[in-house]
């Protein structure tokens, strides 16, 4: 190495890298820029100032009678069911996919490493398994709970039954990667120590898996429940249940008064459930 | 380094933070009884019977729908609806993106307490009250903007922008746009608040004053993590843009609304095998930016 050509070794070799990026990009953004029909001048126009007009002196002040909060109090209380249920659901989809889903636990680790050592077939039964589920749990959580929601509605039905379907699916994708990793980022001595006491695969399921598992576990079960109190607000938007169904007839009526009202009280709702989930959570 | 702090919005994953403590037995044993408590007083209320859930015929009915999806439909036509039904979701999520970015940076350096009215910058200053109230002012006004844009979902902004410029693209763009400032708002001002003030305090040392500073001292530092944000939370709109259509706003939805409320169970299946493409494209070249750029 010549240590007298420090210029030699700090030049970086010169790269294609921002130009080519700097022209994919510009590329992206008029292309864009024509498909998604950005046209700023709407707002400008008598049309478009009399809808914003409309909306913002229609906007206030927000419809606080009793007779339209007291016919928001049960859709409201839907919602938050609807998370609730959602969630478990989804915990109930999660939890088992997601543990046959964990590396560790079905196809490799200390658990299997003899038992599957010379046994092409096993092996390969298990891998068929492990992939299903991780196949399964990618295939629910790429799809949006919107859709989900929407194909629910048309397979059993306007309601709430379908957002709790929606969300289950949704979340349970979710949880279920987010608990085999869980699972896989557990300490391995525990385990270890009770398979050389002859502890059988349950029993170390049981003792030295799952304890290790678990305040992780509600911790992000909870937090998600948070995030599904948001999105059965709206998934009423597409027919299934809570409070999305007030502002989508509220917004078609016109009556933007009471869509600031629902938008105040899904704020309100939010807040509350994001303090008591902490609180929980702090707890653990 | 921005890995560190993990993005806690509702369409990340993020990491278990790894800690465990022991709790007594009591605690326990309320959480689980609060938690049991909550979970049969919503399951009276939601209308909806386990039983029911699980029975036959619900899966009947959704096996019935399931079959109705296969095979994909994948003929020229649909195929074609499908691609330009991608490209506009495409071109919908990163027209947001790019909105969004220009509103979060012309607020968040207003929100950003150390910058406008406390810490290093401002210590040397008397302790005057009505000037320190006024800097207050832009500091308050900035945050609950950001705190609105950030609280009315997505949806609800697509829903308004469809009653305010009609039915398209556009609109989607816009409740992207909007909503997105928010949260981008909300985690640059968390970047800009936790500075490494080392490289301030050397420039203020020099006499640099407070746009130099913010140029030269602040500016490099929390770049990477801008687009670092910026990049993740693309991958969060483009799964949006492709629902956004469903109340109008153009994109996948759109053809997945008409799909469905046309009962073309199998145009829908090829639909929704285009989101999943979609999305899984994107992912990788985000990922792929995001290591370039750290």
């Amino acid at each position: 190495m010549n240590l007298l050509a420090p210029s030699r070794i700090r030049q970086s070799p010169k790269s294609l890298f921002p130009y080519l990026f700097a022209g994919l990009f510009l590329l992206a953004f008029f292309d864009s820029w024509q498909r998604a029909g950005i046209d700023p001048k709407v707002f400008f126009e008598p049309r478009g100032q009399r809808a914003l007009g409309k909306f913002l002196t229609g906007m206030f002040p927000p419809d606080l009678s009793p007779a339209f909060l007291s016919l928001l109090f049960r859709p409201a209380l839907e919602t938050i069911q609807i998370s609730i249920l959602g969630t478990i659901i989804a915990v109930m989809i999660g939890f088992p996919l997601g543990l046959l889903g964990t590396n560790t636990m079905a196809v490799a680790g200390i658990l299997n490493e003899a038992e599957l050592q010379g046994a092409p077939l096993r092996r390969g039964l298990r891998y068929a398994v492990y992939f299903i589920a991780r196949g399964l749990l990618s295939l629910f959580r790429s799809i949006p709970e919107f859709v989900w929601a929407f194909m629910f509605v048309r397979a059993v039905g306007l309601g709430p039954f379908p957002g709790v379907l929606a969300i289950g699916l949704a979340y349970g994708g979710m949880l279920g990667k987010v608990y085999s990793e869980i699972f896989e980022g557990v300490n391995y001595r525990p385990l270890e120590a009770l398979q050389s006491l002859g502890a059988n695969k349950l029993q170390i399921f049981f003792y030295g898996w799952f304890p290790q598992a678990l305040p992780n576990f509600v911790s992000y079960t909870l937090y998600r429940w948070e995030c599904a109190v948001r999105a059965s607000a709206i998934l009423g938007l597409v027919g299934a249940g809570g409070l999305g169904q007030q502002i989508e007839i509220s917004m078609r009526m016109f009556n933007f008064n009471e869509v600031l009202t629902i938008l105040i009280i899904l704020f309100l709702m939010v807040a509350a459930v994001d303090y008591l989930s902490a609180k929980v959570r702090a707890m653990l | 380094m921005s890995q560190a702090r993990q993005l806690k919005t509702c369409d990340t994953i993020p990491l278990p933070s790894g800690r465990a403590r022991g709790n007594s037995m009591t605690t326990n044993l309320f959480i689980l009884g609060a938690i049991v408590a909550f979970f049969v007083w919503s399951y009276r209320g939601a209308e909806i019977s386990l039983p029911q859930l699980f029975s036959r015929d619900s899966f009947e009915q959704i096996g019935i729908y399931v079959q109705k999806l296969f095979p994909p439909d994948f003929s020229a036509a649909v195929i074609r609806e499908a691609l330009k039904g991608t490209v506009e979701t495409f071109a919908i999520s990163f027209m947001g993106t790019l909105m969004a970015v220009m509103i979060a940076l012309s607020i968040v350096f207003f929100a950003a307490k150390n910058l406008i009215f406390s810490g290093l910058l401002y210590e040397m200053e008397p302790k005057q009250g009505w000037k320190r109230a006024s800097r207050m002012v832009p500091y308050v006004a900035a945050k609950s903007v950001l705190n609105v844009l950030r609280t009315i979902p997505e949806m609800v902004w697509a829903l308004i922008f469809v009653f305010l410029v009609g039915l398209g693209p556009f609109p989607g763009v816009l409740a992207l746009g909007v909503h997105t400032a928010g949260v981008l708002g909300k985690l640059f001002g968390e970047v800009l608040e936790d500075v490494d003030t080392q490289p301030i305090e050397s420039l203020q040392a020099t006499g640099a004053n407070r746009l130099q500073i913010l140029l030269y001292g602040i500016v490099p530092q929390v770049l990477p993590q801008f687009i670092s944000y910026t990049l993740y939370r693309w991958e969060v709109n483009i799964r949006v843009a492709a629902v956004l259509g469903l109340v109008g706003a153009g994109g996948l939805g759109q053809r997945i609304h008409i799909a469905i409320s046309l009962f073309f169970e199998q145009q829908l299946l090829t639909l929704i095998l285009a989101i999943y493409i979609l999305v899984t494209i994107v992912d990788y070249v985000s990922a792929y930016l995001r290591r370039k750029v750290m």
